[in-house]
């Protein structure tokens, strides 16, 4: 038995303990971030060259200066979309994740849902949203309704596959111990589908602000879609900007904010995987 | 459990697992059926480390989830204690092919996923598990997960996870079958050790000779589609075999038997032959160490 022990550790236990440091990270971001700062010199300096007045394409300082001007209601307008990105998307989690449970627990659910699920997947979400209007009138309701719709899918089908990711072997053994159907899935089923799941949310939070967006163009009169339209008619390109700018911040956060979750919850996964947003 | 021993099989020990003309059938994507277990019968006595070998395809991992309540059977019945087969077994440890840890849990909770699933205390279980961590070579990788370990050390920890409920029978599917030779031949070694420690019954599943031949008491060797038995052979080698196993007469004999049933079944072919002139070539131009290993 003494010869385990001379057995050679795989690649895994170097993986394990790479992504050392903060330190580490900046420095292997500090290539991009000089890529963005040429972007910027040339965006800042480009209009100016080719002399292109501001409505077309405003300079970055342009853009921020104009923020600066209103930034109160831009921010204003970003907290509500931002609130109702947030309301549909967490709605579309609860909701996605018990109803994939479902779907994997029943055959009979599964063979009744899923091919409809596949089929509504494809037609375009935002193509309903002027019925929401229609049923749902005006506000907060319409666009939660059209975020949920947008997360809902991609979340839902990534929980599904998850939850059956699951090795039969693993299920086969849970079984001759006699388990609980419960305990097979708190125990194996859940922690297995975690992965998948958080790649459906992540891909749920980035449509949900499509949907947000989307939402406040059709349905709505605030928010930053709807002064998107308002800047636009005033032909204040640079505030357009500034608009598309706060709102995509406002993603990227929540998209870190899930990855932070996903860090804390399954490190497991999180450590061996080679992930571009960590490249 | 005496009263369930089957005419002819006693050797002494009463009965663990007694099939009894048991058939599995499938439904084919064509609407048909293939046969894939049919009419065996067997007894597998307490204790015995019973081997079922044979080529891929022949049913034998169809009749271990059998043995082990895993999949219903078509016809016959099967008894393990006594009892006759009818939900999963619980009394039993399996091991297959594959580790299948789960890999956000270390080595320790791993093993202790049994007794968890069980529904026990697993407080009571972590000396008992940390023992059999010892004794299957993984000591001090207790707190490591199954991505920071070798496959046969997966393959180890998955061994100890079968064992950590004491179950007096242990069915294995191909265990050494995903490992390289060098680790299977010490896994093989290891395997009798501990096996030779517990009083355990085994059920083995292999397609190598050499595993059937060096870890068993007998060994059950299936045809190939439809699975059944076609020969039974007592491997009657003294104890520990261990990597000396080779050696003994007794060995060669076993291992030529069943050579010559898989050449008589088709499932080993002859070579085709070479020509003398082609025998000449090779010859002249190998050293002579080459040739002494050869021959």
């Amino acid at each position: 038995m003494d010869s385990a022990v001379s057995m050679p550790l795989g690649e895994g236990q170097v993986a394990f303990h790479r992504r050392s440091g903060l330190l580490d990270a900046l420095a292997r971001r500090r290539t991009v971030l000089i890529t963005l700062a040429l972007i910027m010199v040339a965006w800042q300096l480009g209009p100016r060259l080719l002399a292109l007045p501001t409505y077309l394409l405003p300079p970055p300082s342009t853009v921020l200066m104009a923020f600066l001007e209103q930034w109160q209601r831009a921010l204003n307008a970003a907290w509500i979309t931002t609130t109702v990105m947030l309301g549909g998307f967490i709605a579309a989690a609860v909701f996605s994740t018990v109803f994939a449970v479902l779907i994997v627990s029943s055959q009979l659910v599964e063979d009744a849902i899923q091919p409809i699920l596949l089929v509504f997947q494809v037609v375009p979400k935002i193509a309903i949203a002027p019925l929401f209007i229609v049923w749902f009138g005006f506000g907060w309701i319409p666009e939660t309704v059209l975020v949920f719709l947008m997360a809902f899918f991609p979340i839902t089908l990534s929980a599904v596959a998850g939850l059956k990711s699951a090795d039969p072997d693993i299920l086969d053994l849970a079984r001759s111990t006699g388990a609980s159907t419960w305990a097979m899935f708190r125990k194996i089923k859940l922690p297995q589908a975690l992965p998948e799941i958080f790649t459906g949310l992540k891909v749920g939070i980035t449509l949900a602000s499509t949907g947000a967006i989307t939402a406040e163009f059709i349905a709505s009169d605030r928010g930053i879609g709807y002064l998107l339209l308002e800047w636009r008619a005033d032909l204040n390109t640079p505030m357009v900007f500034a608009g598309i700018f706060l709102i995509s911040a406002a993603g990227l956060l929540l998209y870190y904010v899930i990855e932070v979750i996903e860090h804390v919850t399954i490190p497991w996964h999180v450590s061996q995987r080679r992930d571009i947003s960590h490249a | 459990m005496h009263e369930n021993v089957t005419p002819g099989a006693g050797h002494g020990s009463p009965a663990s697992i007694v099939l009894e003309h048991v058939s599995k059938t499938y439904p084919t994507s064509g609407g048909g059926w293939t046969e894939a277990v049919k009419d065996v019968s067997l007894t597998v006595r307490q204790g015995e480390f019973l081997s079922i070998l044979g080529p891929s395809g022949c049913g034998k991992s169809t009749l271990l989830r059998m043995i082990a309540g895993l999949l219903p059977v078509t016809q016959g019945r099967i008894l393990v204690a006594g009892v006759e087969v009818k939900r999963p077994v619980t009394d039993v440890g399996i091991v297959f092919q594959k580790p299948v840890l789960l890999e956000w849990r270390t080595v320790l909770e791993n093993v202790l996923l049994q007794p968890e699933l069980r529904g026990a205390d697993t407080r009571a279980f972590v000396a008992r598990a940390r023992d059999l961590l010892v004794s299957v070579g993984l000591e001090g990788f207790e707190d490591s997960h199954p991505r920071q370990l070798s496959g046969g050390m997966q393959q180890r920890a998955s061994i100890a996870r079968a064992l950590v409920n004491d179950p007096p029978l242990l069915l294995m599917d191909e265990p050494l079958g995903a490992l390289d030779a060098l680790t299977r031949e010490q896994m093989r070694v290891d395997l009798e050790e501990l096996w030779l420690q517990s009083s355990k019954t085994v059920v083995f599943i292999t397609h190598s000779i050499d595993d059937a031949v060096l870890l068993s008491d007998r060994v059950v060797i299936m045809s190939p589609r439809p699975g059944c038995i076609d020969h039974v052979i007592d491997i009657d080698l003294p104890r520990p075999r261990a990597l000396a196993g080779r050696k003994h007469e007794g060995f060669h004999v076993a291992e030529e038997a069943i050579t010559a049933i898989f050449l008589e079944r088709g499932v080993l072919q002859r070579s085709r032959g070479l020509t003398a002139a082609e025998i000449a070539r090779h010859t002249e131009s190998s050293p002579a160490t080459r040739r002494q290993t050869v021959s």
